[in-house]
């Protein structure tokens, strides 16, 4: 008989029975026909029932068929019990879901092997170093001209490739008129080659491509550009676009599967790198990410080494050239150690900006799935001994105890895999809203999650854990009764409460930690949005302007004039760039001629007006005014007063920078303001120095600059066309870049605690519940069973607080226990993610006070019941009821 | 010699054998046959045929199937497969084998 007849048996056992029945009547009747007694050929034939257990088990799989009734026995279980399943399969569907999107989020940006060849030989170089002012500080880019010195030096090894980290760029196909967003992203010509990709269409560009300095202005797109701009239409083989002063022509289509090397970003153009003239020629620019691959059999340290000696002798020679720069901070320079690290996933700041807080999600969802488990084993432990009755039955009619222990493990298995589709679902929606959530609507994270087999595996395992994790204590525990006395009323009741306290025990630490971190973010994140930025970010409007020929000058007081007269608009002035919008420029000064300091100060141009634009305090001074420009006046905050003048009025005070050829700058100090939140709103308040930009007349070496329009309206983006077209209208040679609200800009700074922040508070309220929902169940449970006993108690005349004490004292020291227990594991988790908090510390004793308040006041809560229901037993019935 | 089991193996053998020769027999005409073969001497015992049958369906050395017979009820006829085949020569070649051995002692001693 084939597997497959028996398998299929399995399912219609009813059938099969009929068919040995059957039989076994012909055959009585063939007996009969023959002339036989019926009863003397019944008799020699042996019972039905005989027949058809043995006619059975050859027919179909054994176990199959033991499987299939368990699993049909445990479905009546749970349909028995209704609304505990359901909400037992719900807190595990959400368990389990957390984790797989947890999973799928870090599969997407740390472990999937990027779609090229040889990925796995992949490196990518990584300085690691340290700031003039002691800092570690690590870095990933490096400028053309030292990549070129180390690309050859280590020719015939191994293959370097410069690839500059993907960014938004304007590009125009058509008029200057229609202008659209693409990332960009410069790549080395023999990048395509040497990962050995095939074009989709066209060509790729090639080593050719990228010898010349600005000759080869061709373009490669991505396959998703081509589907999403052009619909894939082979015509846009030959297409050109404008990019800056370039005019770039398509000469082909990536592979498919190519996304870039960066997780979090998809490159839609890739350009040589020699297109970027500037870039190519300055040795000071490091704008690459470079990525070596070694030659097969090539071992990888000697290329390393190689590589740090060009670059160490590169540096030096650079470093013979900076006179602002102390000469006691070039000691030993440059410092820091090129390493190589394996990059066959990828390289990207959202690796490095994530590696963390996923980590933690990860540990939260996992304590939380833990969390879930805990409770429905206690469910199930519950259940099984409510039944131990009927188990003791099976045993002694001869049930075996591995069958026992089957039966209760299909019944889990039917939950867990129940609570894996729901919860994979869930994970299915979670981890796309989850990245929403960190990108920035103009600039999504761009992540692949590939639904590959590791995802899956995944989930096996989650689904197969959590069933044993749950089922094999309880399965475990009915395989072990003891008939005689299960059937009598158990010989060691308190055995199996034993067992649940330990796990409430357990859950409380669990849930202790969950809390503990939870609340370690969301006051990192309240702190951080409660700092003060010393400016008012509400209803400013930033418009990104660049002059379209460098060389033109622009006037920009009329300019600010019209755009000052425009309905919904209050204030407007200039600046450099935005503040926290990822500019800077630092630079280190020269005190009244002193030799240069070691602290760098925070330079940003500024307008006339600007400080009252931004609502900034002037403490001292006055505002800059038009005719500044050329007295090289300049504004200061206080942290530069406090850094170089021990906090007193530094107005009329002076100091120098290197200007731009070499020759010193004098600035005069005209004002001092607050300190604004400038860089970051993490970092400490640094110096900073507001110097004039020309209103009049943009000076060459401002290509750019900022408009900061303060608005009368609560969303000033509404206002964003009018005010493009304004700009546009009254100086044609300006065109308008990125808008962006400074409070997207200030909102953007704490993305990443937000988003920490949120997941942990919502980890924290689901993991309080399941642990309040857990105690109360095995309490209530634990007086069910102890009914009696209290009921003697009373009898006997034991008091209120006797009667409770009974009740929770073991059950709250366990919980004691585990939240001392929980407390250890915050401690040492708190030293994991102090990195991510703000005005917060991990490891003081009292940032523990809230959480364990909280956890303290759910248990409470949920020990009321039990303990209402213990003291309300009234032992006359109880007695009467035996 | 009434009863088969009296013999280790014999009921698989005889039953084979009977397949080979008359395929597509149901479980009473096996019985009959060995009866009449065997001129009354050798008589399968009922209770013993079935689950006989069931364990050589499960080795897989004969299969079954319903078919309608000459008074129209439906019958479960049995015949020899491939393995079968095999098993009834290597039943055989035992039988023949022991009772050889056994002639030989009794001729002997």
């Amino acid at each position: 008989m084939s597997v497959w007849t028996r398998i299929v048996n399995v399912f219609r056992s009813d059938r099969v029975n009929c068919e040995i029945a059957e039989e076994f009547e012909t055959h009585i009747e063939e007996a009969v026909a023959a002339g036989r007694n019926e009863r003397e050929a019944r008799r020699a034939l042996g019972t039905y029932v005989r027949h058809r257990k043995e006619g059975h088990q050859v027919r179909v799989i054994g176990w199959l068929d033991s499987l299939r009734a368990d699993a049909i026995f445990g479905w009546r279980q749970l349909w028995k019990h209704k609304t505990t399943s359901v909400a037992a399969v719900l807190s595990l569907a959400l368990g389990i879901g957390a984790c797989g999107a947890a999973f799928r989020l870090v599969n997407a940006l740390f472990l999937r092997p990027l779609p090229i060849q040889n990925s796995e030989r992949l490196y990518a170089v990584r300085l690691d170093g340290v700031t003039f002012q002691g800092k570690p500080f690590i870095w990933d880019t490096m400028s053309y001209p030292v990549f070129m010195k180390m690309r050859a030096a280590v020719a015939g090894q191994a293959e370097l490739i410069a690839m500059e980290p993907a960014h938004r760029n304007d590009i125009t196909f058509s008029s200057d008129a229609e202008m659209e967003k693409a990332y960009v992203q410069h790549v080395s010509g023999w990048m395509f080659a040497a990962f050995g990709l095939r074009p989709a269409l066209g060509r790729l560009l090639t080593e050719d491509d990228d010898r010349v300095q600005g000759a080869e202005p061709y373009a490669v797109i991505s396959y998703g550009y081509w589907s999403s701009r052009f619909g894939r239409d082979p015509g846009v083989i030959g297409k050109s676009f404008r990019m800056g002063d370039d005019l770039y022509r398509i000469v082909g289509v990536s592979d498919r599967g190519f996304t870039g090397t960066e997780p979090g970003k998809m490159p839609d153009v890739f350009v040589p790198t020699a297109m970027n003239v500037q870039g190519v020629r300055e040795a000071g620019d490091g704008w690459l990410r470079v990525f070596v691959l070694p030659r097969s059999g090539i071992a990888i340290e000697p290329v390393r080494q190689q590589m740090y000696a060009v670059y160490r002798a590169f540096e030096q020679e650079r470093a013979k050239a900076w006179t602002n720069i102390p000469k006691e901070l070039l000691i030993g320079y440059p410092r820091e150690k090129l390493l190589l690290r394996p990059a066959g996933t990828g390289v990207s700041q959202m690796q490095d900006d994530y590696r963390v807080p996923l980590t933690v999600l990860g540990l939260l969802v996992v304590l939380m799935l833990l969390i879930a488990c805990a409770n429905v084993a206690n469910l199930i432990a519950a259940r099984s001994s409510a039944r131990s009755r009927e188990m003791a039955l099976r045993i002694s009619i001869g049930s075996g105890r591995l069958r026992l222990a089957q039966m209760i493990l299909a019944e889990s298995a039917i939950l867990a895999g129940l609570a894996t589709v729901a919860g994979a679902l869930f994970a299915f929606w979670a981890a796309p809203f989850v990245v929403r959530s960190i990108g920035h609507a103009d600039d999504p994270v761009r992540l692949v999650f590939g639904g590959g087999w590791n995802v899956l595996a995944f989930g096996s395992f989650l689904a197969l854990g959590t069933t044993l994790l749950f089922g094999l204590g309880p399965a475990f525990r009915a395989s072990k009764i003891k008939p005689a006395s299960a059937l009598k009323g158990g010989d060691d009741p308190m055995a199996r409460r034993r067992g649940m306290y330990l796990v409430i025990g357990a859950q409380t630490a669990f849930c202790f930690v969950v809390l503990f971190l939870s609340f370690l973010f969301v006051t990192t994140f309240r702190r951080l949005s409660e700092r003060p930025l010393g400016f008012a970010p509400e209803r400013v409007l930033l418009l990104n302007t660049l002059k379209k020929d460098n060389k033109h000058v622009i006037d920009w007081q009329p300019l600010l004039e019209r755009i000052k007269a425009q309905p919904g608009v209050e204030l407007v002035a200039l600046e450099g760039w935005p503040l926290l919008g990822g500019m800077n420029d630092n630079e280190l000064i020269s005190m009244k001629g002193a030799p240069p300091t070691n602290v760098s100060s925070n330079f940003l141009g500024i307008s006339p007006g600007w400080i009252k634009t931004m609502k900034i305090a002037l403490l001292d001074g006055r505002d800059l005014q038009a005719e500044d420009a050329r007295a090289h006046a300049v504004l200061v905050n206080r942290a530069f007063a406090q850094q170089y003048f021990g906090g007193r009025d530094p107005v009329g005070q002076w100091f120098t920078t290197l200007g731009f050829n070499g020759t010193p700058d004098r600035h005069e100090i005209v004002g001092w303001v607050a300190d604004v939140a400038a860089k970051n709103v993490h970092e400490p308040m640094s110096p900073a120095v507001y110097l004039p930009l020309h209103t009049d007349a943009l000076g060459s070496s401002w290509d750019s600059a900022t408009l900061v329009v303060r608005t009368s309206v609560t969303d000033p983006s509404v206002l964003t066309a009018t005010l493009r077209h304004t700009v546009e209208q009254s100086e044609p040679e300006l065109r308008v870049g990125d808008v962006e609200t400074q409070m997207e800009l200030v909102r953007a700074q704490t993305i990443r605690e937000r988003l920490l922040a949120n997941l942990a508070a919502f980890f924290a309220v689901v993991a309080l519940l399941l642990a309040a929902v857990g105690l109360y169940g095995v309490l209530s449970y634990s007086v069910l069973q102890r009914e009696r006993e209290i009921g003697v108690r009373i009898a006997l005349g034991a008091r209120l607080g006797h009667v409770t004490r009974i009740v929770t004292a073991q059950i709250f020291a366990m919980v004691a226990t585990g939240a001392l227990a929980g407390c250890a594991l915050g401690l040492i988790a708190a030293r994991y993610v102090q990195s991510l908090l703000y005005g917060v510390k991990g490891s003081d004793p009292i940032t523990m006070a809230a959480p364990a308040l909280v956890l303290f006041a759910a248990v409470l809560l949920s020990a009321l019941p039990a303990v209402l229901r213990a003291t309300r037993i009234d032992p006359a019935t109880m007695l009467r009821a035996e | 010699m009434k009863k088969p089991d009296a013999l280790q193996g014999s009921l698989d053998l005889l039953v084979l054998k009977i397949l080979e020769r008359r395929p597509r027999t149901h479980g009473y005409g096996i019985m009959t046959a060995v009866k009449d073969a065997s001129d009354d001497l050798l008589r399968i015992e009922e209770g013993s045929l079935y689950p006989a049958l069931y364990r050589m369906e499960e080795a897989g050395w004969i299969r079954a199937e319903w078919i309608k017979n000459d008074t129209g009820r439906r019958a479960r006829v049995y015949e020899l497969t491939a393995a079968g085949r095999k098993q009834l020569g290597l039943e055989e070649s035992r039988w023949h084998a022991a009772t050889a051995a056994i002639n030989q002692v009794l001729r002997t001693v």
